[in-house]
């Protein structure tokens, strides 16, 4: 084991590579369902995805579309000309001998994203640029012989290529995520990151702090979940710097990430890569784009990540109460919405609901979210102190649960707090009358003021939690 | 030779009997792949009973076998596909069963359509029409001689380089390229996709623009389709016309020019103004096609790889030879060539030096021809350097072989429409063409000029 000392002189360099499944109706040439998730192998295979003769491509509109709204969560130009080229390899799961992409015209130009980091900070990663591409199919191997399953063939996917501006495992966890936040805000994915709707290609290299030249590097493809980025970002970080630590040298190569395992295994060396050839596609006309174009689907775009931080930071709200309200789009709607129609207590409150009673989903699956009216209300009868904290999160968690009308649940549950000042006072003069009270009443007349939070304790226990508990402090006070 | 008129208000059926024994009189010339006789007679008596109608209602004919058709297997005259039955049949066969017409079989042509003799077929050589120890030309070689021989008033081709209008020429029968785009390429298996264009063969040119007109325009399925352009004119407008120089030079056989020169003094003599053009570039045409064409066969060929259909070879025990071996057996010797070219011009390193170089080339050519066409509206010449040469003569020699579509393939790069028209014959009773080259979309003033000049 190389020690933390040694660690701390080098640093690492990861660019990533995101393929993002496009979420359309059907593939990116053909007429075939694009959503295979437990289909029948190869029944989702148009006559073009099968790579029959004399088959052409039919270039998906919806598709374009996607990719022109995710040009805007990158903060990236579009271009307004961009091109499909050819690449081509032999291999059973790619049927016409070539993927279909776009290697010297991308539709997607340099854009950049900020990703949030634990601390509260962000890192900048810039994007080089983001392409369209289809995906292939699928291989499963058996002893002796494997089957083809062309459903996930022709699907698809928008491939975006980061500079290496990441420099620690974290920022490359950050910027991940936030690409998967950005995407799925935008619609632009499904983001099933358990049916490989994300998947990220990190490259690593390493070099002593302070190297003008990055080391080698090293590509761990198809990770698919955030916690695996981070995982082999970190493990590769060490195995090269041992590597380099022991007088070794760091090759060029793609390696695979075993999960069982938490560490990378090699794939194949540099010497292995293929010359794919690439070639315009003339079957394909080029997409042209007007700015009048862009500029209208950009408009479709939701508010994306950025802008819904930027609103709860202005309130005041916690970076880590802000991280998990992010983790589901469902919730930033929530909490945005009664910002805007309650105000900021109102916004407030909810944002701290969400995030400390809503577990952070990251994966794919509907979650049932209260009406913003439900929640207005419960707002309100907080801010009034009709409700203390205790019953507000319970009733929280009723509307979360499908529940409706919070004010109704409180009365039927008994939640309200008793705010008569006749009714309160009643108890204020019970437990100040009980021998039990006497000795804090004696300290408070003594200047003690800590005592006060006894006697309130007791009205609350008498009151059975219900007594407007402010409104119990000033009887006190008034009374001694 | 028999026109579409010939078989228009007669029997469907008995246009179709009259079709598939004049096919099976003349088999020695080897035209045919294959006869979808079941497929063909069904569809004449539902046109005989008045199911279908149309222009073409009851006309038979015959399709290059690289279009898909039902009924009948789909070979591109290659070992890979000899099984290999479409289960969708090419826009522009569809185009033709909407308006009646019936496909009676498939003409045979060099394998994936690579070679201009039709000697490079797993189902061997196509024979001239006029003379069967020569060659039929190519690669739509089969289609001209079914045409030639008077089976069908017309046949489907399919021109990349010159596919149509050598062949065309070589029989003596009409060769029509359109503007690339005009017909859907869909359904017909590919070869140059920045080339390959559908078009027909036939006895007359009014018969070849109806066909034209039947099977243009724009189809949902084919991004590289135009709106349609083709409307048939009534009378030609043309009244200039140029003679390209670099046509006309000794290295072409004096008889074949001398067929274009009878051309031009009949043109003066309808009062059309002849001049002559020079277009420098035309030097580079054949070089930039075989590093442009290659390129995108070597493309369009990798699907063809034994894991899904086709022929898959019995000794492959390894993926690799999966790949190996059933592409050695199912392809010819001339598409291996051009895989390999094509493989080689695209290789990282090269693809500058060849492939971008050539496409540079390619667009000084489309220049030079815009430019001509600013003062003539047609360019004339001859359609190949010689008339059709024996079986066997340039088999060893690609390079010879090549050179035959050396006044055909700068059409093709340019996109341009071109007719190969019938120009009487040699001293040995060759038939030789006159080749006709138009602005892009000029097609419907092409064939009508044609028409006033045959």
């Amino acid at each position: 084991m190389i020690s933390q000392e040694i660690l701390d002189t080098y640093e690492m360099t990861i660019g990533i590579e995101c393929h993002v499944q496009l979420a359309t109706k059907t593939k990116l040439f053909s007429a075939a369902d694009n959503d295979a998730r437990d289909a029948e192998p190869n029944s989702k295979v148009a006559p073009i995805d099968f790579g029959l003769p004399g088959m052409l491509p039919v270039l998906n509109r919806e598709a374009v579309n996607l990719a022109i709204k995710a040009g805007k969560a990158l903060n990236a130009d579009i271009a307004r000309v961009s091109r499909f080229d050819r690449k081509h390899y032999f291999y059973p799961d790619l049927p016409k001998g070539y993927q279909t992409s776009q290697m010297y015209h991308p539709i997607i130009l340099e854009g950049f994203i900020d990703a949030p980091l634990e601390d509260g900070s962000s890192v900048r990663v810039r994007v080089h640029h983001a392409h369209m591409e289809e995906d292939a199919g699928k291989l499963t191997h058996f002893s002796g012989y494997s089957l083809v399953d062309l459903n996930r063939a022709g699907t698809p996917l928008i491939e975006i290529v980061s500079e290496p501006d990441i420099h620690s495992a974290a920022a490359a966890r950050a910027y991940a995520t936030e690409l998967y936040r950005l995407m799925t805000y935008a619609g632009v994915t499904h983001g099933d990151l358990y049916h490989g709707n994300m998947r990220f290609d990190v490259n690593i290299s390493v070099a002593k702090k302070g190297a003008t030249e990055l080391g080698k590097r090293a590509e761990v493809k198809n990770l698919n979940s955030f916690r695996s980025v981070e995982r082999a970002a970190e493990f590769e970080f060490k195995r090269q710097v041992e590597l380099i630590e022991n007088g070794g040298q760091v090759v060029q190569e793609t390696r695979g990430w075993n999960d069982d395992k938490q560490v990378t295994t090699s794939q194949r060396s540099k010497e292995d890569a293929q010359d794919y050839r690439y070639m315009p596609d003339a079957d394909i006309p080029p997409i042209v784009l007007t700015d009048e174009e862009i500029e209208q689907i950009q408009a479709q775009v939701p508010k994306l990540p950025p802008q819904y931080r930027e609103e709860f930071s202005a309130l005041g709200v916690d970076s880590s109460v802000i991280g998990k309200i992010m983790s589901r789009q469902e919730y930033a709607e929530i909490a945005s919405e009664v910002l805007a129609r309650g105000g900021a207590p109102a916004g407030k409150r909810v944002a701290n609901w969400i995030a400390s009673n809503l577990s952070p989903e990251e994966t794919e699956g509907d979650v049932k979210m209260p009406s913003i009216q439900d929640l207005l209300t419960l707002a309100e009868m907080a801010e009034k102190n009709e409700i203390n904290s205790n019953a507000a999160v319970e009733l929280f968690n009723a509307l979360v649960d499908g529940a409706t009308n919070p004010r109704k649940i409180a009365e039927d549950k008994n939640l309200l707090q008793v705010s008569d000042e006749g009714a309160v006072a009643a108890i204020v003069d019970e437990v100040l009358a009980d021998p039990a009270s006497q000795k804090a009443v004696e300290d408070i007349k003594a200047g003690n003021d800590k005592a006060v939070g006894f006697l309130v304790g007791q009205i609350m226990k008498k009151s059975q939690g219900k007594a407007n508990p402010a409104m119990a402090q000033k009887l006190i006070r008034e009374r001694l | 030779m028999v026109m579409i008129s010939d078989f228009l208000g007669t029997s469907a059926v008995e246009n179709v009997k009259k079709a598939l024994s004049a096919a099976r009189e003349n088999e020695s010339f080897n035209a045919l792949i294959s006869l979808s006789e079941t497929r063909a007679l069904e569809r004449a008596q539902k046109v005989d009973a008045g199911e279908i109608t149309g222009r073409l209602a009851g006309v038979p004919f015959i399709a290059k076998d690289n279009f898909l058709t039902l009924g009948d297997t789909t070979t591109v005259a290659s070992d890979f596909l000899k099984n290999f039955e479409a289960p969708i049949q090419a826009t522009a066969i569809e185009k033709l069963e909407t308006e009646g017409a019936i496909c009676i079989g498939k003409a045979n042509l060099d394998a994936f359509a690579h070679g201009g003799s039709t000697e490079n077929s797993a189902f061997g050589p196509t024979k001239n029409a006029h003379d069967e120890t020569r060659v039929a030309g190519g690669s739509s070689g089969g289609s001209a001689v079914v045409v030639a021989l008077g089976i069908v008033p017309f046949a489907l081709g399919t021109d990349t380089g010159g596919s149509i209008r050598q062949p065309a020429s070589f029989n003596g029968v009409v060769g029509v390229k359109p503007t690339y785009g005009t017909v859907s390429r869909f359904g017909v298996v590919a070869m140059a996709s920045s080339t390959d264009t559908i078009g027909v063969l036939s006895s007359t040119v009014d018969d070849a623009e109806l066909v034209m007109d039947i099977m243009s325009g724009r189809d949902s399925r084919d991004m590289t389709t135009l709106p349609d352009f083709f409307a048939p004119k009534q009378e030609s407008q043309t009244k200039r016309v140029a003679v390209i120089k670099e046509f006309m030079s000794d290295a072409v056989n004096p008889e074949v020019r001398k067929a274009t020169e009878v051309y031009v003094e009949a043109l003066k003599a309808q009062g059309v103004e002849v001049g002559e053009v020079s277009l420098p570039m035309l030097a580079y045409a054949l070089p930039t096609y075989y590093i442009v064409v290659p390129a995108e066969i070597s493309s369009n060929l990798a699907r063809y790889d034994g894991v899904r259909y086709g022929a898959r070879s019995p000794e492959a025990s390894s993926l690799d030879e999966v790949y190996g071996l059933s592409r050695e057996a199912g392809f010819m010797a001339e598409n291996k060539r051009r895989i390999i070219i094509g493989s080689y011009v695209l290789s990282s390193g090269y693809f500058d030096a060849y492939y971008l170089k050539a496409q540079k080339a390619r667009t000084l050519l489309i220049n030079e021809f815009n430019k001509a066409f600013e003062s003539y509206d047609f360019l004339i010449g001859p359609v190949a350097p010689d008339p059709a040469f024996k079986i066997g003569e340039n088999s060893d020699d690609p390079v010879k072989m090549y050179m035959a579509d050396i006044m055909t393939v700068p059409a093709s790069l340019a996109g341009l429409p071109a007719v190969s028209i019938p120009a009487g014959a040699t001293s040995e009773g060759l038939p030789v063409g006159v080749q006709i080259i138009g602005q892009r979309q000029s097609d419907a003033e092409l064939l009508a000029f044609a028409k006033r000049s045959v």
